[in-house]
């Protein structure tokens, strides 16, 4: 029993200290966040226009039609269709092998490739919180006078966000272990690095349980982060 | 209170799964387990000859599964192993593995995998043997057995024929180049430069040979360096691409096994050996890389 745990301590010494391995994986943990952190945002941009164009649409009154919102409309459903029935690992080899075929910097293919991938699921969670948002609410602020981005902004928005934000976080947990998918295109994120190592030493345990550790706290820290967030928004509430 | 009972539970969770990682470790050491073959890769059977039902001439060694010889590869790896368009295989590893099988009198069973995964099947007892124009050097000899070498291995730098690279040297001047995951090929050129690579910052590792050419074609890569039997093919399949005149590294082949799995090496190797010996493994190169 000792033998064998001093065997194991053996192998992840030569996985994680020997040779300074331990800067491989936080190298490949910086890459890793960069590419979630910018995808989120690229992403969640998206996904709010993208929501707002198919919620206008969708909540015109009875027998008014703006054809531009309509082609908007069918454009952004054209959108969610194919990267919601597409998986993932196929859009990114697709970004990296056909689209950006010319392409050197393989972290930006990921992040065009992830970030456009999260905003199509990011615009069905935008617009689900839109639509739970009674229209009474939005009939109200404009009786009162207020334009339509304003009554978006200071009645609707508020109130839609704190519904998806269980969602919206579930959406980037997501999407953070997503990036190990671009260690396919040679990007050198976490699983990237995790698996050269791996290979360089025959070994790949060791590598493997660590990354997965890594992702498991940094996915721990956002949770957590995620209701002190909820929380304290619900401080308004009287529920 | 309760945030503190939060953190032990996760502290609990995660010693749990650490024990648990620990189990996997030790029991991975002995010699092949009759489990199922790797449930990622979907077993296929060669489309050969059926083996005759008949007990192995030596007896005493295991496989993982009784009468049946699992074969661990990459066949994405031609001419050494690649897939036919019936969803079979074939290529010289599994022509060998083939023979040696029906000497041995059991049934040939393909595994087709990742490279880096078919060596760790072979280690931990997922298949029985991998052949998947492996080169034996010391590393992997600490953790893995080999048979007797079957082929001698070449490995070549693929370049454009315009490109600015024309020798083995202008190589330290490329700014990336592409090789196949975990193969030798790309551990050498990850190695830093002092100790005769190029850096792992100018090496990017695909997932098989055939990415990274494909990359070398869209000019997102500068060279790539491989094996070069595949190379030649890949060079025959893609216009403009060359192999450069000087060979990068040379190397032997052999089949690998788990670490300690003796009685299989003997038999596989006797059987290697007599197929050596009547020239069935060289008339099965001499089928797949006619003399040039």
């Amino acid at each position: 029993m000792l033998e064998g745990l001093m065997g194991i301590a053996g192998k992840f010494y030569k996985a994680f200290i020997e040779g300074e391995r331990w800067k491989l994986y936080l190298s490949g943990l910086g890459i890793t966040l960069e590419m979630t952190v910018v995808a989120l945002i690229f992403g969640m941009v998206l996904g709010v226009v993208v929501a707002v164009i198919r919620t206008a649409h969708d909540q015109q009154r009875p027998g008014r039609r703006n054809i531009l919102l309509s082609i908007l409309n069918a454009l952004c459903k054209l959108y969610t269709t194919i990267i919601r029935g597409t998986p993932m690992m196929v859009q990114i080899l697709i970004w990296g092998f056909v689209i950006f075929a010319s392409s050197r910097d393989k972290v930006m293919v990921g992040i065009i490739g992830l970030g456009i991938n999260s905003g199509a699921y990011a615009a069905e969670i935008v617009r689900g919180g839109l639509m739970s948002v009674d229209v009474g609410q939005s009939e109200a602020g404009r009786s009162l006078g207020l334009n339509y981005l304003d009554t978006m902004r200071f009645i609707v928005i508020p109130q839609a966000f704190k519904n998806i934000l269980p969602s919206l976080g579930n959406e980037f947990i997501t999407l953070f272990k997503d990036t190990s998918l671009v260690n396919t295109i040679g990007a050198a994120e976490l699983t990237y690095q995790a698996m050269r190592i791996g290979g360089r030493n025959y070994d790949y345990m060791p590598p493997l349980i660590g990354s997965a550790l890594i992702y498991l706290a940094i996915v721990i820290i956002f949770t957590w982060l995620q209701g002190k967030l909820e929380r304290r928004l619900r401080q308004s509430d009287r529920r | 209170m309760k945030k503190l009972n939060k953190i032990l539970c996760t502290v609990l969770a995660l010693t749990m799964v650490l024990a648990l990682c620990a189990c996997g470790g030790t029991t991975e050491t002995q010699a092949p387990q009759t489990e199922a073959p790797a449930s990622e890769a979907p077993a296929t059977e060669a489309p050969a000859t059926e083996a005759p039902e008949t007990e192995a001439p030596a007896g005493e060694f295991t496989t993982v599964e009784e009468g049946k010889l699992h074969m661990s590869t990459n066949a994405q790896f031609p001419p050494y192993e690649m897939t036919t368009d019936d969803g079979g295989f074939e290529g010289i590893d599994v022509e060998i593995a083939q023979a040696i099988a029906e000497k041995l009198g059991l049934e040939l069973v393909v595994d087709d995998m990742a490279f880096n995964a078919a060596l760790t099947a072979a280690q931990t007892g997922q298949s029985d043997m991998v052949m998947a124009g492996v080169t034996v050097n010391e590393e992997r000899l600490e953790v893995m057995d080999f048979s007797d070498t079957y082929a001698t291995g070449v490995q070549v730098v693929i370049v454009k024929e315009d490109s600015p690279i024309q020798t083995i040297d202008d190589l330290a001047n490329a700014e990336m180049i592409g090789c196949q995951a975990d193969t030798t090929g790309y551990i050498y050129c990850s190695y830093p430069v002092e100790e005769g690579g190029y850096g792992a910052d100018h090496v990017t590792a695909y997932d098989n040979g055939a990415m990274a050419v494909m990359a070398l074609m869209n000019g997102q890569i500068d060279a790539v360096v491989i094996d070069n039997a595949p190379a030649q093919e890949f060079v025959k399949a893609n216009e403009g691409l060359k192999i450069l005149d000087t060979e990068f590294a040379n190397e032997d082949y052999a089949i690998g096994f788990a670490k300690g799995n003796t009685a299989l090496r003997d038999a596989v190797n006797a059987a290697l050996n007599e197929l050596i010996a009547d020239g069935t493994v060289q008339a099965i190169i001499d089928k797949y890389i006619p003399a040039a």
